[in-house]
Order: structure tokens, then sequence, then C-alpha cells
């Protein structure tokens, strides 16, 4: 199995790349086959995603799978490839909320092709970020899962109208490219700074890992990358991209974007951040905490004043990634764990909201809470997912978001007890918003306009139980993820433990 | 004294002449064959000199004219984009222009100008080839037969480019002058011997180059020009322009700065930071304000000098590759830019960015080019763009000049914003008129090869900057 272990990560970032690209040559009047066949790819990777989860060896740690290719000698870049525990867990989250985003797709009609082209080349980028251990491939592939979203959210989104409050698709696509792309801004000259200081003429994170930057150094870039990534990561005061950016995108790409690539960002805080300048971590950590916190409550507050259904989802996602900010920011084994763990449970809980709003929108052709009444009756799943992942945002025992949530409160209250109390109360004001939602617009009287909505259909709810069974899974039986996570977040901790 | 190693320009100036001779006695109808054989004779001489030169070493008139890996390297560059030049301009002369036998018999003389003004060792021979070059931009630039927009752009340019071919002379005479020889060598070892500081006399003639070359590179403020000369010449001259002089120039910039300049680098270092981070910024924060998609293009384009400005500020062989190789990503790049915009403008008349309203349903495939070329324009990886400027940046950040990659990374956002709102009309606003593009076997295939050359550039560059490392090598060892 060896020489299939070396190719399965390349495999896991050239079939959806691959598959982009040849289906745009495809002839796009066969809906069906489209679908089907990108079915077929997205069971393909999800399959590999699997692999490499039960593949890898979490008693012997470090980077596994790994594979070389030369590329540029000039500029020392290598094509390598390799995952950790961090990594391990963020490439099974991609394979899933990719598979079930595939799923969700199915109702897409208009230019479907170039619909899943750019699914794909969305994807390919996701995979190859968390897979790369090279610096040029990190951000070529960072940039290549930016890149799709203007057109994805511009032609096949929704725009949201509430007479007063009017935000055009293109408004929100616009937003969240230039918002991200202002973010990698910061972390190019990071990068490029990195490598510059490194002297090694290489962007090999293996070899860079190696290199003690100064301390002056270290406390000038590590903000680059943590408000560069943090951008992505919905990072409080910069999240605004993301509520208006996810309620503009179509369901599956809002999904696979505050699902997997807000993770793109927490993990580039982590992977490079705070692996490669653990000095400027530990200075800034204090800010990150206050922001991160500033995010929990922030969010949670803006959730509850919503009006719109996917509004009240993008500001919960603000919320809860504030959640992993200060589990990182704790720069302990249980916080940083935590949070990394947050980061899993997160993407598949936000997955499953979108595709849950996204069911009703279809089906009732409006967002509004105000309007939305009692719909229990007519969607029985639906509202029992939405349910289950209500439950899990405002942090019920028994589901994955209580154990990283525990975790995080536990690192935070140890060295910063009063924040940590804040992010309680943040928990609190989730419960509220979720609670009175799912009363609302599920558990209320039937309003007689929703008297024929159809229920979600088998395959959305085929799909969106595959996700309703990893939130279980993890919050039963969190031992094995935690012994994953740990086997990662160890050797970077111990980085910056070996600090004087 | 070998003459052979002449003859790939002999042999082109031989085509040249054979276009123009051949065009007075093919009549009318047969014109089309002009193009298929200045192809010819361009693939001729590219084969020839690849097979001939290959790692040769020497110089021809006691280093006049230098037959080394950077000259060959150009010469390859300018052949292929003159045989996609011409390729580009097919259609577009057939429909717009009269008198094809001077249109592609100019462009020739034009490319021997630029291959000359990369193997130049010399001031006044790198200037006659300047001039060579600029006489026949002068008047491929005003080929275009309607209305006043031709003539002005004619005019401007001949205007500008004469008086920067004066700054330029004066500069060079300066530098005679103080150093009594015009050989880059040995104005090399003049100033070594000279040593800090730099005479000011030489520094006065050293400024006044720079400024020359500044106007035919369109760095800011010697920029003016470029808008107007974009928009009034035909759209295949406009991207020959926007292409071939720049790199022609940036060739000779390269070799005279490495070649001749390099003991002074610390005196003309802070000339060209400045040059390039006001032309990078104005170019950008100009284009976002275009209507017409010729003049965004050229403001662009003046954004892109910046970059390669920064890059050659920060000379070293990093840094030389670094400007090289952006050189060539941009060219592919632009050219397939352009290349969509001469479809466009070929079956519609129209230049307008709101024109291109709905491209996505009318041509999907044309659509997704201009994609892909403006995201390689803005920098976004798998494309050449992404690869070339990040290869740039890295280099001029090790040249010290990290910050102005901090301006010219926020400069890149920038563009991204203008490249998309042509996006934005391609996909997102419905079309007026539905009818799909016509678009010939020529020009879908000079668009192909551009597509496939912007995505190997950016997904598998190595072969490319071996060589690019070896033409490097010979002008800074």
């Amino acid at each position: 199995m060896d020489t299939f272990d070396s190719y399965v990560l390349m495999a896991l970032v050239a079939i959806p790349f691959g598959w982009g690209v040849l289906l745009a040559f495809l002839p796009k009047d066969r809906l069906q086959h489209i679908r089907l066949t990108s079915a077929a790819v997205a069971v393909v990777i999800t399959a590999l995603t699997a692999y490499v989860f039960l593949a890898y060896d979490t008693a012997e740690a470090g980077y596994q799978l790994t594979r070389e290719i030369q590329w540029l000698d000039s500029l020392g870049v290598t094509f390598s490839l390799g995952v950790d525990g961090i990594s391990v867990p963020m490439v099974l989250l991609t394979g899933v909320v990719m598979f079930t985003g595939v799923l969700m797709s199915w109702n897409v009609e208009y230019r479907a092709k170039e619909f899943f082209v750019l699914f794909f080349l969305l994807v390919a980028g996701v995979f190859g970020v968390f897979v790369s251990l090279d610096l040029f491939f990190f951000f070529f592939f960072y940039e290549l899962a930016v890149m799709p979203m203007y057109l994805l959210i511009g032609v096949w989104g929704s725009s949201s109208d509430f007479g007063s409050f009017l935000r055009p698709k293109e408004y929100g696509a616009m937003k969240l490219m230039l918002y991200l792309v202002a973010g990698s801004v910061l972390v190019w000259v990071a990068l490029v700074a990195v490598f510059v200081e490194g002297g090694i003429g290489t962007f090999s994170l293996l070899e860079l890992e190696h290199v003690t930057f100064s301390e002056n150094f270290q406390r000038i870039f590590f903000p680059l990358f943590m408000v560069g990534f943090g951008i992505l990561a919905g990072l409080w005061p910069f999240h605004s991209w993301s509520p208006d950016g996810h309620v503009a995108a179509p369901t599956s790409v809002s999904m696979l974007h505050a699902g997997v690539l807000m993770k793109l960002g927490a993990y580039g805080i982590i992977r490079i951040g705070i692996d490669l300048l653990p000095q400027g971590a530990e200075d800034w950590m204090p800010v990150l905490i206050i922001l991160g916190t500033i995010n929990v409550v922030y969010g949670a507050v803006s959730a509850m004043g919503q009006r719109d259904l996917k509004y009240v989802i993008g500001y919960s996602s603000v919320s809860h990634m504030g959640y992993v900010f200060m589990g990182f920011a704790t720069l302990n084994s249980l916080g940083v764990s935590g949070a990394v763990l947050q980061m899993f449970s997160h993407g598949i809980m936000t997955a499953l909201l979108f595709a849950l709003v996204g069911v009703v929108y279809d089906r009732a052709h409006v967002r509004d809470i105000g309007v939305l009444e009692g719909l229990t009756k007519r969607m029985g799943l639906t509202a029992a997912f939405f349910a289950v992942a209500g439950l899990t945002s405002l942090g019920l025992p028994g589901f994955s978001g209580f154990v990283a949530e525990l975790m995080v409160f536990i690192g935070v209250f140890k060295d910063y007890p009063v924040l940590g109390m804040l992010g309680i109360i943040g928990a609190a004001i989730t419960a509220v918003y979720i609670l009175r939602l799912l009363a609302k617009v599920f558990f209320g009287p039937l309003d007689p306009r929703w008297e024929h909505l159809p229920d979600a259909t088998r395959l959305q709810g085929f799909s969106m139980g595959i996700l309703v069974i990893f939130l279980l899974v993890v919050g039963l039986y969190p031992k094995p993820w935690m012994d994953l996570i740990n086997s990662g977040v160890a050797p970077i901790l111990a980085r910056v433990a070996s600090l004087t | 004294m070998n003459y052979m190693l002449f003859s790939p320009e002999f042999t082109l100036a031989a085509v040249a002449f054979g276009v123009l001779g051949i065009d007075l006695i093919l009549p009318q109808d047969k014109k089309g064959y002009l193009p298929s054989l200045s192809v010819v004779g361009l693939i001729g001489v590219l084969i020839f000199s690849l097979w001939y030169m290959w790692g040769r070493d020497t110089n021809l008139y006691d280093g006049l004219f230098l037959v080394d890996n950077f000259s060959l390297f150009f010469k390859a560059f300018f052949l292929v984009l003159g045989v996609l030049v011409v390729l580009a301009s097919v259609d577009y002369v057939k429909k717009h222009l009269s008198r094809p036998g001077e249109y592609y018999g100019i462009l020739l003389f034009s490319i021997l100008a630029m291959m000359l003004m990369a193997a130049s060792g010399e001031l006044l021979t790198a200037y006659i080839s300047l001039e060579l070059l600029s006489f026949s931009l002068y008047v491929l630039v005003s080929y275009g037969r309607h209305g006043l927009k031709p003539s002005e752009a004619g005019l401007k340019y001949i205007l500008l480019g004469a008086f920067a071919s004066g700054l330029l002379l004066y500069g060079i005479s300066q530098v005679y002058g103080m150093l009594g020889t015009t050989r880059f060598e040995e104005i090399h070892a003049a100033l070594l011997l000279d040593g800090t500081p730099i005479n000011p006399a030489v520094l006065v003639g050293l400024v006044l180059i720079i400024a020359g070359l500044g106007f035919k590179v369109a760095a800011v403020p010697f920029h003016m020009w470029a808008p107007d000369v974009y928009e009034g010449a035909p759209t295949p001259v406009t991207a020959y322009l926007a292409v071939g002089s720049k790199a022609a120039a940036f060739a000779l910039i390269l070799r005279l700065f490495s070649q001749a300049f390099m003991p002074v680098f610390d005196d003309w270092q802070i000339i060209l930071v400045i040059l390039a981070a006001l032309t990078m910024t104005v170019g950008n924060l100009v284009a976002l304000a275009q209507q017409n998609i010729k003049r965004m293009l050229a403001y662009s384009s003046v954004g892109q000098v910046g970059y390669l400005l920064m890059g050659v500020a920060a000379l070293s062989p990093l840094a030389s590759n670094g400007v090289i190789f952006h050189l060539v990503g941009y060219g592919i790049t632009n050219l397939a830019v352009f290349m969509c915009v001469i479809i466009f403008y070929n079956s519609t008349d129209k230049e307008e960015i709101s024109d291109f309203a709905g491209l996505a349903d009318r041509s999907p495939l044309v659509a997704m080019a201009m994609t892909v070329s403006l995201f390689s324009l803005a920098g976004l990886p798998f494309f050449a763009g992404f690869t070339t400027k990040f290869y740039l940046f890295a280099a001029a950040a090790d040249g010290g000049l990290l910050w102005l990659v901090g301006l010219a990374i926020t400069n890149s956002l920038i563009s991204l914003y203008y490249y998309m709102m042509v996006m934005k009309q391609m996909y997102m606003v419905p079309a007026i008129d539905n009818t799909p593009l016509k678009i010939s076997r020529v020009s879908g295939g000079a668009l192909g090869v551009l597509i496939a050359g912007v995505i190997v550039v950016g997904v598998y560059p190595g072969p490319l900057v071996d060589a690019i490392e070896a033409a490097t090598r010979a002008i800074l060892p």
C-alpha cells in the first residue's frame, strides 16, 4: 500500500480539480448525467478522505502520507504534501461537507455544468490547503479556494430584500471577494517576509520549522498572519463579509464556505502563524482572545436581531468561530485541541444549518422569520434535523459542540476567567436565539399559507442525515478524535512551551 | 568574424522586405497569403535561431552586438510574440484595415528592432534599435481608417515618443561625455574606476536615460500618452504595444543596468523605487475609473510596469529571473485578454466594458477565456499571473524591498476589483443582443494556444524558469 499512500493526498487535490476542468468541456445539456457523474466523483473523493482518516497512525503522530516533488528550485518551492493530527479531521470534514453539498445541489438547473465546475475547483483548493506542507502551495491553493466564489455567489446566489434592507447578491459576492483577498494581501506579505527572513531560500514548512525567527520579526509579522487568516475565519471586526456573503451564496456554497472555508483561515493561524512564529503568537494572544470573545458575544447578539433565517445562521457562524479564536489564544493543550475540535464540529453543524435553511427557502421562497410559522406539521424531518443542529449549536451535552466548547471554556478559565464568563454568556445568548427560532418557525401554530409545503426529499434527508450522524458520533465518543487532534497540537504547543 | 551569427536578423529583414515586395504583385483577393508568409518566416527564423545560437556566448563588431543566452531568450520570446500578434491580426486587418502588405511588413521590422534591442551591447546600437521599433510603431498605431482617434493616437505617440528619444539621446551623450565610451562593459569598468560618489554629470545622464526609457515603458509620470494611444490604435497593435515594446524595453533596461550601471546601484535604485511605487499605484487607481476596455487595459498595464520596475530596483540574479518571468507571464496573459477583445470587436464593433454584458450567454468559451486571463492578470493561482507575480515579489522582497512588495500586493487587490467588474458584466448582466460571436479558426486557435500557455506557465513553470535562469546568467554571472 506504500505507493497508494504516497499518492492519496495528491489524488485528493487532483481528482476534484481534474473533474472540474474535464466537466468544462463536456456537453451542458445532459443535466442528469452531470449530476450523477459529479456525485460519483464526490463519492470517490469522500472515500479517499475516509481512507486518510483511517490510515493516519495516531500513535506515531507527525506528518504522514507525505510526498515531495521538486517544482521551482531557484525559489525553493517544492510540491510537498502531508497531513498531521490537525489536518486529518479537516480533510475528513471537507470530504463530508463536499459530498453532502453535491447532493444538496441536485436542484441547481441554471447553468448547472458551470456551477459544478466552479464547485469542484473550490473543493480542490480547499483540499490543497489542508494537505500542503509548502508555503507557496499553501497560498496557491488558498487563493484557488477564494477565486471561484465571486461567480458562484454572483451567478447562482440569492438576494436579500426586506424593503428597507436590500442586499443584492452581487453586493455580497463583491464584498466577500474583496475582504478575502484583502486578507490574503496580508498573508502574502507575511509569507514573503518569512521566506526572506528565514534566509535558507525555501518555502518549505518542514525546513522553516527549524528556523528560529528573531523576536522582533515575530512580533511584527504574527499579526499579519493573525488578521490575514483571521479575515477568512470571520475575526471581528473583519467579519462583516461573512453574513452578507453566506446569505447571498447558493445553499451548497454556503455549506462549503461557512463549513470548510472559514476553517482554512483558522487552520492557517495555527499551522503557519503559531507554528512558525510561536513567540509572536504568545505576545499577541491577549489581543486575539479579546477579539475572539467579542466575536462570540457580538455574533450572538447580532444573530438575535435578524429577521432573515439565513442571516441568523450567518451571524451564529461568526459567533461560533469566536470559540476557535478563544481556544487558540489559550495556547494550552485543552484550549487549542478544543478549538480544533470546534472547527470540525462547527463545520458539520453549520453545513447542516445552511442545508436546512436552503430546504426551507426552496419550498417557501421566503426566509423571513416573521412569516414562517409552524413548519413542523408539514416538514417533520427538516424540523427534527433543525432541532438537532440547533441544540448542537447551543452546546447541549451529547452533541459534538458541547465537547468542543467545554474544552475551550476550561482552557480559557485557567488564565482568563472574566473572558471565559463572557464566552459562556455568549453561549447562553445562542440558546435564546436558537430556541426562539425553533419555537417560532417550526413549533408555532401552522400558518395556512404553508399548508402545502412538502418535506425534504429523500436525497436531502439522506445527505443531512450523514451530517447529523457525525454530530452525534463525535459528541458521544470524542476520545479517538481527541487523540488524533492532540497528536497534531502537541508538537506546536511544545514549540511555544520551549520559549523562555 | 562569423556573420552567420547575424543571420536570424538578416533573414527576418529579408522576410519583411519579401512581404512588402510580394504585396505589390499579389492581386487584391490573394492578400490572405501575407500573414501566412509572415508566420512561416517568423517560425523559420525561430527554429534556426534556437538550433544555431543555443549556448553560444560571443559577440560581433567588437561587442556592439551580443550573442548570448539573454539575447537568444528574448529573440525567441519576440519571435513567438510576433507569430501570435500576426495570428491575432488576421481577421482584424481583413475587416478593419486596408493595405495589409505594409501592416505585416512593418510589424516584422518592429520585431527585428526588438531582437536587436535585447542583443545590443552599446548605447547607440540600443538607441538605433529603439528608434527602429518606435518608427514602426508610429506607423502601426495610426493605421486605423476611421475617425479622429487613430490620427490623434498617432500624433500623440510621435510627439511624445520623439521627446523621449531626445531625452534618451541627451542622456547617452552625457554619459559618453563623462566616461568616454558607450559600450556597456567599458561604462561598467569606468564607473568602478571612478568609485563613489558618482560624478553628478553621469548621474544626470543616467536620470535622462531612465526618463527616456520610462516614456517607452509608460512608467508614471511619463505614461500620459499610453491610454489615448492604446485606445486609438488598432487592437492587435495595442496588444503588441502593451506586450512587445514593453518587453523589449525591459530587456534593454535589464542589460543596461546589470552590465553597465551596476557599480552605481545605490544611486539609481532609489529613482527606480520611486518610479515603481508611483507607477503601480497611479496605474491601478486610474484603471478603476475606466469605461473603455482598451483604456482600462492600458492603465492596468501601467500598473504591471510598476511591478516590473520594482524587480529592476531590486536587481539581483533572482530579481532578474523574476522580471523576465513576469514579463513572459504578463505577456501571454495580456495577449490572451486582447485576443478576446479582438474577437469581440470583430463581431460587434464595440469596445466599452458595458458592451460585454451577457457574454457568458453569447459565447461561453470566450467569456471563460476572458475570465481566466483577467484572473491571471490579477494574480490568482493556477494561472501564469500568480506564479510569476509570486516569484517577482519574493525576489524583490529578497532584495530588501519588502515595503514596496506590500504596496504591490495591495495594488493587486485594487486591480482585482476592476477586473471583476468586467466579469460582472459578462456573467451577471443580461445581454442586449444575444447573437453568438463569430470566431474564425485562426482567432480561436490563437486564443486556445494563449490560454494553454497561461495555464502551463502557472502550474509547470520549471522548464521556462530554467531557460530564464540561463538568460540571467548571461547578464549577471
